[in-house]
């Protein structure tokens, strides 16, 4: 069947860290990852990248603009 | 000849101003200049070039107006008098780092604080040493007549540019309220959008897409760079200290033993106290200063070994009488002479100053 | 995710959100979480939308977005503290067509530079003032502003914000919004997405005004957060703003179109 699944890549050594993606994702995708960027902040990452559906949220809210977003329709093995 | 009129300094200012194709004047209210704003405002000169007038909310409104107006390449003036011009120290230390052209000018008055509304020329260190803050300087021209009221807008204006730095015209209560008869020019047109875009092209007025976007600051946090900045303004202010010096000898032509050096109304004074020295046999001639900044130390010095003493005449406690005593190293005998808190030396008052500072009668 | 799955989805056709061209490559100065950097993304991309980046010249304040310049691709003037409506009036009037607007914060707008903010509007400047109020002075360290909150502690308030020596905090665009010559006056927040959205409304509507030339200003405050001035952290200084700062400073429009909104 067809799903909206999405994909966001973020800019890991422009992430501040700041963790308001994190609770802004409606499906909890978004994690903080142990290790740190060359600033010493621990970046965000797809912790659940099969929930996203590439909505944006995450990206729209981010003060530093680091996080890119794409979406496709795809079908997926039931 | 120009067309000729009858007209107060101040008049004459405002009236150089649209003929100049300045584009925008920003200003408010203060005594003893406020026929600048009144005469542009009766004129319409947004009828007549295009020209804006704004009576802004404050002098340091009005000095920011020019900023913007500056920035985005435009010819923009304001005007005040001593305390105003004390408000517009900050914005005008902005526009040097900035470097940004623009015209000032102050029509002084007695200070210090709010002090009176007659004349004065107590602003000579805030025109000529900084006033506001860190290291910068700009061209000071000191009119001496309603005509240089008039003439000196549009070269001011030829230097602001010239430099990319603000210049101040400093007048004084008696040039400003006086009438004289002035040969106006012939009127310029303002620049156009595309004359600016040629002439400034730093100026923020939209990044097209065949350049990166201009940003008009005053700020680096790096101080390396803010040095190497500072540097660039100095060999800027050094540039005018080489070119734009000015200056007239007046009956400086025989062998002169006295030397009035002097700027403004204090000049036109000190012209009559010639002429009074002259009928007891005392030979004097007068050095008027045309710019204050840049100082004329090499011509002073020059004349320093002429004379036996120079008498620096300024209606203040003496400010311009350091830069003589400066040019003249300690060569000849120089002394200050000059009424204050709006009072008005008269030509008998100076003349004597000179016999009884540098003559000892 | 299978590497097949994030092929087919990561294709440039599939982009649906990217950082705007109009802010530039720079690393915002700004601290991690800070609203910001999220008002200057959400201004650029209304600009690029509307297509004027070439007609707009903005005015930089005094403030930790004193760096406003290095982030923001149009061309831009930084202003002396508090005086951006007066750099900004000069650049207008010299140029009508330009679409001019200024980027302040609270100690900018509302305490060195009230008489500019208020002459401004009086006058009905056709400009968009962008007024940020996180209730501090952030660039200098997180002092007391005028529209900190009663009781909320600063560094020149060490003891909490005490009203009968520094008056309560201003509700500077209430005030404002009094003045015929403010058009469009509205509070908003981007620490959600859904808020995100409805600034960039109110954005798009602030900047479409001037270029409509409906005569007047049009002012939008963003009240954010200041994680580092108020010593929280990013996330928990955004739960703290929604329970805090909207009860004092509630968000919504408050003049549109020259007409106050009726509550």
């Amino acid at each position: 069947m067809a799903k909206v699944r999405g994909v966001i890549i973020v800019d890991t050594e422009k992430c501040k860290g700041c963790e308001v993606c994190v609770g802004n994702c409606p499906t909890e995708v978004i994690g903080m990852s142990d290790n740190v960027n060359g600033k010493g902040y621990h970046y965000a990452y797809m912790a659940q990248a099969d929930a996203c559906t590439g909505c944006s949220n995450c990206a729209i809210v981010c003060p530093d603009g680091v996080i890119t977003v794409y979406r496709k329709k795809i079908t997926v093995e039931v | 000849m120009g067309e000729l009129k009858l007209m107060k300094g101040n008049e004459a200012i405002a009236e150089a101003a649209i003929r100049a194709g300045v584009d925008a004047y920003f200003g408010y209210p203060i005594t003893p200049q406020t026929e600048i704003i009144e005469y542009l405002m009766a004129e319409k000169p947004h009828e007549r070039t295009g020209m804006v007038v704004l009576q802004a909310e404050s002098e340091i409104a009005a000095i920011n107006m020019v900023y913007g107006a500056a920035g985005v390449g435009k010819k923009a003036m304001t005007s005040s008098s001593s305390p105003g011009i004390s408000l517009k120290m900050e914005g005008i230390s902005y526009m040097a780092g900035a470097e940004l052209p623009a015209v000032i000018v102050n029509v002084a008055r007695g200070g210090p604080g709010l002090g009176t509304i007659q004349p004065s020329q107590a602003d000579y260190f805030q025109a000529t040493k900084g006033g506001g803050h860190g290291d910068y300087r700009m061209v000071v021209l000191a009119p001496a007549s309603v005509q240089e009221m008039s003439d000196f807008v549009s070269l001011a204006f030829d230097l602001a540019f010239k430099y990319s730095n603000p210049v101040m015209i400093l007048s004084d209560g008696v040039i400003g309220q006086m009438m004289e008869k002035v040969e106006l020019k012939d009127a310029v047109p303002r620049w156009t959008d595309e004359e600016i875009k040629k002439i400034s092209p730093w100026a923020t007025i939209g990044k097209p897409k065949t350049r990166e976007h201009n940003i008009i600051t005053s700020l680096d946090l790096d101080s390396s760079r803010q040095e190497k900045h500072n540097e660039k303004l100095l060999a800027k202010y050094n540039e005018m200290r080489a070119k734009e010096v000015r200056f007239e000898k007046i009956e400086c032509d025989d062998d002169i033993d006295y030397l009035f050096v002097a700027y403004g109304s204090s000049a036109r004074i000190a012209q009559k106290s010639i002429q009074l020295l002259r009928e007891k046999g005392i030979k004097v001639g007068l050095f008027r200063l045309i710019t204050l900044f840049p100082f004329p130390y090499e011509e002073i010095e020059k004349m320093s070994s002429k004379v036996k003493g120079i008498l620096a005449v300024e209606l203040s406690a003496g400010q311009m009488v350091e830069d003589v005593l400066l040019a003249v190293k300690g060569k000849v005998h120089v002394e200050h002479y000059g009424r204050m808190g709006g009072m008005i030396h008269s030509p008998l008052q100076v003349a004597n100053a000179l016999e009884k500072k540098l003559i000892g009668g | 995710m299978r590497d097949e799955i994030y092929n087919e989805i990561v294709q440039p056709e599939n982009l649906v959100y990217k950082k705007t061209e109009l802010m530039t490559d720079k690393v915002l100065s700004y601290c991690p979480g800070c609203g910001h950097g999220t008002a200057h993304r959400i201004i650029m991309e209304v600009i690029e939308e509307l297509d004027i980046q070439e007609s707009t010249i903005a005015v930089a304040p005094v403030g930790c977005s004193v760096l406003a310049y290095e982030f923001m691709n149009v061309d831009i003037q930084q202003a002396a503290h508090g005086r951006a409506p007066a750099v900004a009036t000069g650049i207008k009037r010299c140029w009508p067509d330009k679409i001019v607007f200024t980027y302040q914060g609270d100690g900018d707008l509302a305490a060195i530079g009230t008489a500019e903010t208020i002459h401004a509007i009086n006058r009905g400047e056709n400009i968009v003032i962008i007024f940020i109020n996180n209730g501090i002075y952030g660039m200098t360290g997180g002092q007391m502003a005028p529209t900190t909150l009663a009781g909320m502690k600063s560094s020149t308030s060490p003891y909490g914000r005490d009203v009968a020596m520094m008056g309560n905090p201003i509700k500077m665009t209430e005030l404002i919004s009094h003045l015929d010559g403010a058009y469009f006056v509205t509070r908003q927040a981007v620490h959600t997405p859904a808020h995100v959205r409805k600034t960039k409304k109110a954005v798009k509507m602030a900047f479409q005004n001037q270029m409509d030339k409906k005569g007047g200003v049009s002012f939008i405050e963003i009240v954010s957060n200041c994680n580092s001035g108020w010593k929280m952290s990013p996330v928990h200084a955004n739960e703290w703003m929604v329970d805090n700062m909207f009860p004092f400073y509630p968000l919504g429009d408050i003049k549109v179109d020259g007409e106050m909104v009726k509550k």
